[in-house]
Order: structure tokens, then sequence, then C-alpha cells
């Protein structure tokens, strides 16, 4: 049993996302800092009344400095790992203050979001544990950056396989230290939590497909996740105006599939819709990979080895993209 | 509301210290209230979650997937106004730590039952006072409950202190594991309107998250307010102790139960020579062996230390100002401690350097694991502490009692 939520129409166009700024000037992201543009876009379509709670890592350290936060709604911080748990209380106590009569009755929206290090990884049990309570409405949102960001450009279980960071540094003797292939996080989330009625991946290159999403989130009842994929100037080492273009390049090569998952159906995004359907080509993953500062030392053969794998994904996956296993097949 | 089911009048019943927690959390209208299974604090739950399913209680009972996540909850919907409950006991307290951290740096008046227990390893389900007792310098109050009945009076204390905006701090219950948890005793439970007369809702104020108050909680501070944010809890730690008295005399008035102070209990402590001091439900053999002693005309007598945070510094330099020597009965350890005593003996010690008439000081440590100790074994500790009298000095200045070589 949900209770009320807000009616926030989907957006046709740019010019139809909201004037109102939830997120505005005091932060101290870096310059090109696609996380701060997937801030900004989520609060302009979550509007006024929400409750943002925010955990540990750049979107927290950078953006939430004390005189100076950027936040014009109620924010919060939480901890690394408790995204979910923060989004959970919240609602849990709006919900029984007001079902109780000590506050007054209002859909309010409650968002937490979380990093890939706080979300993909430390995160991981707690979000799940939020997605199970159906009688609650919120919203988490990973943004994920492909590392810890914010501690130095560390490797997080959301990392690329073969990426640079300062914990999995090119050497003499071992070229890859990061041997993990990025963790397929939002179909585990589908896939493990059947009630949950909405969840997606998104893009803030792609800005009104962001505010639908949001607002899809936010509207539909229950909890919902959504993970966006956010381009890092400082982690990914390329020049900052590059950021929205390096968003697009994810899309366009399939390593980064646009989709959403709504009441059980899966209904896929702009360019991914398009590749799925054959009606555009996968650009090479070297188009992508080789913008990016942390991928320099990747040799011909590595880059063979990861377009291999995208292909395999887009090729022999049972869902293309997304779901990796199938039925068994038995013949005829 | 949370009370129709419950009878209109003060009434008597037998219950657990878990169970009795679990009447307070009722008629204290409690909002959310968060579970994770470890004994042998998990028992309230088992109350809590009956009182719910039965429509004796609305609040939002939420099982959480770990004690990290229990405590994260409860800060945040305390944050947003709501009153709250969880708790915890050994290593489960510990997986909470960061939580519990930040629940005190945020000056969140969230109220925990700690069923005190052994940490692992190697596994003991038996009380051990070091889970509770790890939080004693972040700004949680800490209270040491004798017996069930005073489990539910502490309880509806709690969120009064707690959620008094001069202090607006967490507190910790700590339940003697089975002793307090499991053993069953008459708890006079009062009414609705007693309750209600005695503890008002919490009003979180202007430090609120709500879109009517859109303010940030917690920015990065750094060097430059850190200090300043520390000395604020440190300060409302200091006006905790005079918010407590307050309460405790509104309390004695209302409910017509209670001590002389809210901090500690004295007995036969007038003409004693020799003190012993603990906490929590050794002071049942304790005051037993006390008045045994006494009839063999031994001066002993005993102050049971209820809060250990904020710590009674006057009231207990007050009480143990006039004797020969002091044994304190830690049922904790500290290893590497000075003397190699108990946390509460280093407490005390500290608390009676600035005396004029210093006792002797001797530690114990007794009752790890959920050893029981015994009345001979309060004898035996006082008589080595009389031998140190006897001598002048205190040869052994910790020893470990009962312990098999």
């Amino acid at each position: 049993m949900t209770t009320m939520t807000q009616e926030l129409p989907q957006v046709r166009g740019v010019k139809q996302i909201p004037v109102f700024e939830g997120f505005t000037s005091g932060h101290r992201t870096c310059q090109g800092c696609e996380s701060a543009l997937v801030m900004r876009l989520m609060i302009k379509a979550a509007g006024p009344r929400t409750i943002v709670v925010g955990s540990t890592g750049c979107m927290y350290v950078a953006n939430t400095t004390y005189y100076s936060t950027p936040w014009v709604v109620p924010w919060m911080h939480t901890q690394l790992g408790s995204s979910g748990s923060a989004a959970t209380g919240t609602a849990a106590g709006l919900a029984s203050l007001m079902r109780k009569g000590k506050m007054q009755q209002e859909p309010i929206n409650v968002i937490a979001f979380c990093g890939d290090g706080g979300g993909v990884d430390m995160g991981l049990s707690a979000i799940s544990a939020a997605l199970q309570h159906d009688e609650y409405n919120l919203l988490i949102l990973c943004y994920d950056n492909e590392s810890y960001a914010n501690t130095d450009i560390q490797v997080s279980g959301s990392s690329p396989w073969g990426a640079n960071s300062t914990f999995s540094p090119p050497g003499k003797v071992h070229r890859i230290m990061n041997r993990r292939w990025k963790k397929n996080t939002v179909p585990m989330l589908a896939a493990g939590h059947p009630d949950v009625r909405y969840v997606a991946t998104a893009c803030g290159s792609y800005g009104p497909d962001f505010t639908n999403k949001i607002r899809r989130a936010l509207t539909i009842g229950g909890p919902t996740f959504i993970h966006s994929i956010d381009p890092c100037p400082k982690g990914w080492d390329y020049d900052p105006k590059y950021s929205h273009e390096l968003g697009m390049l994810a899309v366009e090569t399939g390593i980064w599939v646009q989709y959403e998952i709504v009441d059980g159906e899966l209904i896929l995004n702009g360019p991914s819709r398009a590749i799925a359907r054959g009606i555009r080509r996968r650009k090479p993953v070297t188009d992508y990979l080789q913008r990016q500062g942390r991928f320099a030392h990747l040799t011909e053969e590595d880059l063979k080895f990861f377009q291999e794998r995208i292909d395999e994904t887009w090729e022999k996956w049972w869902i293309p993209g997304i779901v990796p296993f199938g039925p068994h097949d038995e013949g005829e | 509301m949370a009370t129709e089911t419950l009878p209109q009048t003060e009434r008597e019943e037998l219950i657990s210290g878990s169970e009795a927690i679990a009447i307070a959390c009722s008629l204290a209208d409690v909002d959310v209230i968060t579970a994770y299974p470890i004994r042998p604090y998990d028992t309230v739950m088992q109350y809590v979650s009956k009182l719910k399913a039965d429509g004796a209680f609305d609040c939002d009972f939420i099982v959480a997937e770990s004690e990290h996540s229990q405590f994260e909850i409860v800060k945040h919907a305390s944050a947003v106004g709501a009153r709250t409950f969880c708790g915890s006991s050994g290593v489960g307290w510990f997986y909470a730590f960061e939580a519990i951290t930040v629940t005190a740096g945020l000056r969140l008046p969230v109220v925990a039952m700690v069923g005190n227990r052994a940490l692992d390893d190697p596994g003991a389900f038996g009380v051990e006072h070091n889970d509770a007792m790890a939080v004693r310098d972040l700004g949680w109050m800490l209270y040491w409950v004798g017996t069930a009945q005073e489990a539910f009076d502490i309880a509806l204390l709690a969120w009064r202190i707690a959620e008094d905006p001069r202090v607006f701090l967490p507190m910790a219950i700590s339940c003697d594991g089975s002793f307090l948890t499991h053993s069953q005793a008459i708890v006079n439970v009062p009414t609705q309107e007693q309750v209600d007369r005695f503890l008002p809702q919490y009003d979180r104020g202007r430090l609120q998250l709500h879109p009517d108050n859109p303010i940030t909680v917690a920015p990065q501070v750094n060097e430059d307010w850190l200090m300043e944010i520390r000395r604020q809890t440190d300060d409302a730690m200091r006006r905790s102790s005079d918010v407590i008295r307050e309460a405790y005399d509104e309390f004695k008035q209302l409910f017509g139960r209670g001590d002389d102070s809210p901090f500690i209990e004295e007995y036969m402590t007038e003409d004693a020579d020799i003190v012993l001091v603990g906490m929590g439900t050794l002071a049942m053999p304790v005051r037993v062996a006390v008045r045994r002693m006494r009839e063999q005309g031994k001066k002993v007598g005993f102050v049971r230390v209820k809060f250990f945070r904020p710590f009674a510094t006057d009231e207990i330099r007050e009480a143990l100002s006039h004797c020969k020597a002091v044994g304190v009965i830690d049922r904790d350890y500290s290893y590497g401690s000075p003397s190699y005593g108990g946390v509460l003996f280093n407490e005390i010690r500290s608390a009676l350097y600035t005396l004029d008439n210093r006792p002797l000081m001797q530690s114990f440590i007794a009752g790890l694991g959920g050893r029981e100790v015994l009345v001979r074994d309060v004898e035996e500790m006082t008589s080595m502490v009389q031998d140190s009298i006897d001598s002048g000095q205190v040869k052994e200045e910790n020893t470990w009692i009962g312990v098999r070589e």
C-alpha cells in the first residue's frame, strides 16, 4: 500500500524542463562535472516539495560546504552505504507522522542519492532492503562516475574493465589491474525485486529523458531506483568540455544501455532503442575509450577484447545489453 | 490511537525488562521502530511486533537488513520529526557503529536499548558491558538499568530527556543480557493519561527536515567549524544533567516512585568504611552480600552507578568521599588500561583524584560473559579491600574474580 504521490507531468522537450532551480550556486564540483548536472536536473524534475538525502561521495563533499550549500530544498547527509536506509527512514518518518495526524498530510518526494561506491558497492544491501518496502514512496538515484572520485579516483565495482585508477594503476608487470567487469546493477535490482514498479538507467546528456525518468520514478508509487552514467573529467581524464559528448558516446557505443522497467515491462530509450531494433549501428568502443586517459594504457589487443565483450552483451545475451542469462536450449 | 486496547488504569504486570520497554514504546506513541535480530536485546522487538500485530500499537515497524541500516533508518526518521526506538546487542551494536556515532553528531534524540552481551569472538550470549560502553565518548547518554521497573521508567524518561531541545542527544538504555532482558518481575504500568502528562510530543523545531524548513543538515565543515560544533555537543551533554534532574523530579511526583538521585543509588553508604561500586543487575547479589556483612558488623556499603553518561562526577565524589576504600566491580574489561583496571574503575578513580582524602581504590573484573557474580564473590572482594585498608596499601590494583587458572 502506498500513499499519494505528487503530480509531475512528463515533459516533451527541453523547453518544458522547469525553470525552478533547487540546486544553485555554491557547490564546488569540478569543471565539467556531469554529476552536478544530474543533481540539478533531478531537483528541477522533482520540485520544491522534496527532501533530498545524499550519501558520502563527490556530491556530498564537493556540494555542501558549510555556509555555501547549493541546495534550496531540505537536504541531509547520510553515510556512504546508507542511501537505502536514509530514504526508508525519511519516508517512514513522514508516513508515520502524517498517518497519526502529527504532520500535515502532503505527498513529499523523498530522494536519496549515492555514488557508485555508495550504491553499487557498499550500499547495495540497504538499497535492496529499501526496494522491498512497497509502503514507502522513495527514489534512490545512483550517480555513477565509475570510481571513488572524491577520494582520489579509486576503482569501484562499477568501474570498467582495465580503467586506470589510483588503486588500479598500470604497472611494469601488470598492465591491467582492474580485471573486474562493471556490475550489471539495474537488471540485478529489477530481477531481484519484482514488486518494484520502476527502475531505470539514465544519462544527463539526455535532459528531457532524464527529467521524465525522475518524474516517473517519483509518481508511480513505492520505492524506485535510477542509475545514471556520469562522465567525470577528473576520473576519466579528458577535457571537461566533452562530458556531454562522452555520455552520448557511452550510449552510442552500446557500453551503456538506456532503458526503464515499468511494472515489469522493459522499454529501451533513445539511441539504445534504435540500436536494439537494428535501425542504428553501434559505434566502435574505441570511439569512447580512446577519448579518455584512463584507458590510454590499453593495447590493440585490449581494445579488441573490450569490443568483443560489448558485442557479446548485444549478440549473445538473452535480452541484449541487459540480461546475460537465458533459458537452456533443449532443442526441438 | 496507540492505547485503545491497553487498560486505562494503572496495572501490575509480571514481565521482563524487554517487555517493559516494549510497553513503554507503545505508551510513548513511538512513530518509527527498527529491528534486527541478535540476542538478547531482540526480545524487546518481539514484544513490539506483537503489540503492532494485535493493533495495540500504531508505529512504523521496520525489520532492517542489518544493524547499520537499523540505526540509519531511525536516525533519518528522527530528523523529520518522528519519535524513534531501536536497539542491539554485542557485535550487532558494533556493526551499527558508524550510524551510532553520526546520530550523536547530528544531535538526534534516538532512544536505543542495548541488551548487554559479550563481544565475539569467541561466541557468548551473556552480559558484558563493553558493547554499550564503546560509545561513551561519542555523545550518547548511557544508562544502566537495575530492574524491569527501572527499564520501563527510564524508557519514558529517555524520550523526555533526549528530546528536550536543551539536550537533543541520543540515549542508550543498557539492560544486562538475560538477567534483565529475559527475567520477569512485577512492573507497575501507568495509564496513558499519566504518560501523556509526563511526555510531550517530540518537536524538532527549527531543526526539522521538511520542505517548509529547507535546511541543509550535516554539511562539510572541516577545520573551519568542527571544533565549535563538537563544543556545542559537549555543552548539550553538560546541560543534560539539569534536564535529567528536572525530568526525574517530575517523574517521581507523577508516578510516585524513584530514588533520591537519578544518577546513582546509594545503599548503606552513610557510615561505610568500604564502598563497593557497580552497574546493572550486579546490584542484586551485592546488596544481599552487603546486608549479610552488615549483620556481621562490617561497615560495607554500595553505590550503583545508573547514568554512566553524563557521569555524575559531583554526586560520586560526595558518595565516596567519606569511606576508607572503594572496590569497583566492572562487568567489562579494558586491556592495557591504567592499572589494567575496568572502565568504571578508572572513571571513578579519575573523578576522585581531586578529593582531599582519597580512598584506597581497588578494581575487580567479574561476571564476564554472563557468569554469575555470587554473594560469596562479593564477600571475597570486600575482604580483599579490607586487607588493603589493614595494610594501608593496595597490593593488587586489579583482580579478576573467579577465573579458573
